[in-house]
């Protein structure tokens, strides 16, 4: 049953609305105008009044244009076809191959059953050590990487899908810059990885309402793959302009805002996302890797914090490195107690020491004397930056905690360092004591 | 009978109105009828022939003119024997039952019985013909894990009644009648194994409540010597994202010294709620030698979870903690965490375009969450029993900023803050409490002396750290130095703990007091060294013997020669063994 209407009541924002009869919570809709075509979702009922947010944003929409209800919500094809494609927001393709009609599926399907999930267990080696040794990533993980707009995140985000062993990378852009679409596709296609990723994108040009969609889309096919037994990396940027989104219509639909404008179920909202991050038992997996910028480098801001509260960590992406501080894993606990005995050990020691060279940096940079310790510092503070957080450190997870206990020598005695007397008896370099 | 029916006339998000003919009560449960799904709804405002229901699921594919059902009860859970073990859903339905019923996903709609109405229960009677009986006494009791599970009679009876007859010792399921009772009037009322009650009302057949006394022990040292928490008291953790709120929370379900844990996982991550339902089953209870999850309720309702029962769900756990308590156990309920719980509340509120307060949550955000909190407690039953239900909460402060509605209005109510510091948690100092900020009402399980002495090195070792970013080490005195060097002492070895550690994890408050006894030694002891490079040497290294000797198990062997070499090290530099 096609319903067709054609009075627009109002348009206000990306929401017209409409007066219609038996409308479902969350239908699609086509609206025809001048321009073309577009796709709306109805998002409140209220009597027979409808209120539709249009995907391609309501510019030159006029009162007399036709509004087709399509009698299902937002749908999405499923396919090994898929693969090597790009689609848009409304996941129709954008590059000029065919359209894609088969296996219909419904986005933003149901949440999984917590008694279904299992403990992630499988480390994910990326041969960066600042994630590696300090911040393992594991299979269905979702992390943000937090950084300012500027910092390399995207470049960042290429790396490890390229580097990380899975079968399937999705893209998911929102309101990306058109360069930084071509960045990604060249890349992967560079790195012989296009024939396994699928894109949906959404560009800086489009309306930001069409890119609301784009984390259901990317998520929806994923799980469908993840369930067919592949390991699927899931790439979301930026995620801020998806809260952004989100608030431009809260505040068009006259919600009472929470924080800085943002309505109050960011939270659930973000979390419906990266909730859908999964390790299905007996098939694949979908880790969620997403860039969060955050405005004014002020991770309290509301779009970084409540995605703090929902990831299982976060990197913070700072003048191109990833700093030890705030940067976190929260899986990590689960892979790298089997990794090598020394792992924690190294992890916990180094970050500590390195706390310690802020504070004895501060105290250099204030003009303060420098006592022996605070020298031992400094060296080991430099040592570290340069051969463990550079991003361009491209080792194994062994080389690199080698090469922790080889810095640890150079700069300090074994009590120094408050590691474990045995630890110290087994992986103290010999040659290099002092 | 007819049923009442109703019709749905607005849908916005989770908030459906409804436009009714017949009567309708607040808090009543209703359904949302679509294609034979039946979607649980609650009834949160009335306003002429129009109620506003939040729905329990997701509403997509709801419509203007579907049907909605009345109940005619408030939203309730089942109590009886079988609760223990079980993972809920926020409306106490079986997740593992719905998982092989429905695979993968969670279905839409479905509603399980929450307590297996066919496994026989082994029922003892514990009264005869002829016994006066009222709410909440005992009528008989059936193993369940370790404990005896009492049967008792249902809080909603009222008034004094008679026991006509009751049930042999003998094998029963939870439907069949156990007891008849004659009411007041004279009334003969069959009564089974389980009953209903409604989650938003406390349970309150208790003779009276007491004044939370003894200590819960948590076995984390910063806790339990320093913050402590009473049985049937209340605590808070509020911290920004990151500091370690969950790992605390986990370590308390395992390591607390109470009888039932029931941890409500309201609105976080589902993957840390399956650690815990994954893990619990394996890991040894060291005091009753049985797995952690027979002592275990799980409330699952997680941020991808519909959002109307993530409100529920604080409630259900807490009703299911008064049950267990009527049966005179100690219960600790964990709740992780009680911000996404207002935010539930707030988005709720803002559907029903309430006039907001600070950061838009309602107004009345405090006194539910001082009613959440009012139903922990200490209380004598009828028999002078006493059974406990301590309530910890964490709070996720929007920024880690403690000044926002929540932390405030969980403070006001609260016995022991346990504030946890992103500083402490970036410098990996676990667990991260705050030692300068939190604060406890209860005792602790050291004499407060030691306790205050303890605390105040921190205070000046603070201070001192504080002078020495101003006017450098070498504008520090010796004296002011080794005071910051103790207080940094007490810190390393002693307010922080391993929690990954099998033997740091958790510790006794016997060796509690043992250890904490010698750092204070150490503390209040006069130690002599040449200069300030000499001093940190020193207790750099006595930092490293103290901490090799927090993972040697307690009174071993091991342990007791590290305690010589501790004791010979500080005999070393003690002024009155120089000037001997």
């Amino acid at each position: 049953m096609k319903k067709v209407y054609d009075k627009v009541l109002s348009v206000s924002g990306n929401v017209i609305t409409v007066r219609a009869e038996n409308i479902a919570y969350e239908e699609l809709a086509e609206i025809t105008t001048s321009r073309g075509k577009s796709l709306a979702q109805v998002i409140k009922l209220e009597d027979d009044l409808v209120s539709l947010q249009v995907f391609a944003g309501s510019r030159g929409i006029s009162t007399q244009d036709e509004v087709r209800f399509l009698g299902h919500p937002m749908q999405v094809s499923f396919s090994d076809n898929m693969l090597g494609r790009v689609f848009n927001g409304s996941g129709l393709p954008r590059d000029n191959g065919p359209s894609i009609a088969e296996n219909v599926i419904q986005i933003a399907g149901p949440s999984v059953n917590p008694a279904k999930r299992i403990i992630p267990k499988r480390m994910i080696r990326t041969n960066i050590p600042m994630i590696d040794v300090f911040n393992s990533l594991v299979a269905s993980q979702k992390l943000p990487i937090f950084s300012i707009s500027g910092e390399p995140y995207n470049a960042l985000l290429a790396r490890i899908a390229l580097q990380a062993e899975v079968d399937m990378i999705i893209l998911g852009g929102i309101g990306l810059k058109f360069d930084e679409y071509m960045f990604f596709k060249n890349t992967l296609e560079e790195g012989g990885a296009l024939s396994r990723s699928i894109f949906f994108i959404n560009t800086a040009s489009e309306p930001v309402v069409e890119g609301l969609m784009v984390p259901d889309l990317a998520l929806a096919v994923a799980e469908k793959f993840a369930l067919k037994g592949k390991d699927v990396l899931v790439l979301l940027t930026d995620m801020t302009n998806f809260s952004d989104a989100l608030k431009e219509i809260a505040i068009t639909m006259e919600q009472v805002p929470s924080n800085r404008g943002y309505p109050g179920d960011l939270y659930s909202q973000l979390a419906r996302r990266y909730e859908k991050a999964v390790d299905f038992e007996g098939a694949g997996s979908i880790t969620i890797l997403a860039a969060t910028t955050m405005p004014g480098d002020d991770v309290t801001h509301p779009v970084p914090d409540n995605t703090g509260y929902i990831t299982e960590g976060q990197f913070y992406l700072r003048n191109g490195r990833i700093e030890p501080f705030g940067s976190l894993s929260r899986l990590k606990q689960q892979v790298n107690a089997d990794t090598r005995k020394d792992h924690r050990a190294i992890m916990d020691g180094m970050i500590q020491l390195y706390a310690q060279f802020l504070e004895s940096e501060e105290k250099r940079a204030m003009g303060f004397q420098m006592s022996s310790w605070d020298k031992k510092l400094l060296q080991y503070g430099k040592l570290f930056e340069s051969q463990m957080m550079d991003l361009k450190v491209n080792i194994p997870l062994e080389e690199a905690l080698d090469r922790g206990w080889k810095i640890l020598a150079e700069c300090f005695s074994p009590e120094q360092t408050g590691l474990r007397s045995e630890l110290v008896k087994e992986f103290w370099p010999q040659e290099a004591s002092q | 009978m007819k049923k009442n029916m109703g019709t749905i006339r607005a849908i916005n998000g989770n908030l459906i109105t409804v436009e009714f003919s017949d009567r309708v009560s607040q808090n009543e449960v209703g359904y949302a009828i679509k294609d034979g799904e039946r979607l649980k709804s609650e009834i949160i405002r009335i306003q002429g022939n129009k109620a506003f229901m939040q729905v329990y699921e997701d509403t997509k594919g709801l419509y203007i003119g579907g049907q909605v059902e009345f109940s005619g009860d408030m939203l309730s859970v089942e109590l009886g024997p079988g609760l223990l073990k079980q993972i809920y859903d926020g409306l106490q339905n079986p997740l593992p039952e719905l998982a092989a019923q429905h695979g993968f996903f969670l279905p839409k709609g479905v509603v399980l019985e929450a307590l297996d109405g066919k496994k026989k229960w082994t029922f003892t009677p514990l009264v005869k013909k002829g016994d006066k009986v009222r709410a909440g006494y005992f009528l008989g009791s059936v193993p369940e894990s370790d404990f005896d599970h009492k049967i008792m009679v249902p809080f909603h009876f009222s008034g004094e009644m008679t026991v006509e007859s009751v049930a042999e010792k003998g094998d029963y399921t939870i439907r069949e009648v156990i007891a008849t009772l004659k009411n007041e009037k004279g009334a003969s009322i069959g009564v089974t194994m389980s009953f209903e009650w409604p989650v938003k009302i406390p349970i309150s057949v208790y003779k009276e409540k007491i004044l939370p006394r003894e200590p819960l022990v948590t076995q984390v040292r910063i806790i339990d010597t320093f913050f402590p928490v009473a049985r049937g008291g209340t605590y808070c953790i509020p911290g920004p994202f990151g500091a370690g709120k969950t790992v605390l929370q986990q370590i308390t379900s395992r390591y607390a010294d109470v009888d039932i844990v029931i941890i409500a996982a309201c609105g976080e991550r589902a993957g840390e709620i399956v650690e815990t339902m994954r893990e619990f089953p394996t890991l040894v209870d060291p005091k009753t030698g049985k797995p952690l999850i027979e002592r275990t309720i799980i409330i699952a309702n997680t941020s991808s979870m519909p959002v109307a029962a993530r409100e529920a769900s604080v409630y259900t756990a807490t009703t299911l903690g008064e049950y267990y308590r009527q049966m005179g156990m100690n219960v600790l309920l964990l709740a992780d965490s009680t911000s996404r719980w207002a935010q539930a509340m707030r988005e709720v509120s803002g559907r029903l375009e309430e006039i907001p307060g600070d950061e838009a949550f309602p107004a009345y955000l405090e006194s539910r969450i001082a009613e959440f909190y009012e139903r922990s407690g200490l209380v004598e039953i009828y028999n002078d029993q006493t059974g406990s239900l301590t309530i910890g909460g964490t709070v996720s402060p929007a920024g880690g900023n403690f000044d926002e509605p929540v932390t405030q209005g969980t403070l006001k109510v609260v016995g022991a803050f346990h504030g946890l510091s992103r500083n402490r948690a970036n410098a990996r100092r676990f667990p991260s409490i705050d030692p300068l900020d939190s604060w406890s009402k209860y005792d602790s399980i050291v004499s407060s002396e030691m306790v205050e002495f303890g605390r105040s090195f921190l205070f000046k070792g603070n201070q001192v750290h504080q002078m020495m970013m101003v006017v450098g080490e070498e504008g520090t005195s010796q004296e002011d130095f080794i005071i910051y060097l103790k207080s940094e002492f007490l810190d390393h070895v002693y307010l922080q703990q391993n929690a990954f550690d099998k033997v740091d994890a958790a510790t006794s408050p016997a060796r509690q007091k043992y250890v904490f006894e010698k750092i204070n030694e150490i503390l209040k002891t006069d130690l002599q060294f040449d200069d300030k490079e000499g001093a940190r040497d020193f207790f750099y290294d006595l930092r490293q013997k103290f901490i090799d000797w927090n993972y040697m198990p307690f009174d071993g062997k091991e342990f007791k020669e590290q305690e010589k070499q501790i004791d010979d090290k500080i005999k070393m530099v003690t002024k009155d063994e120089k000037s001997l």
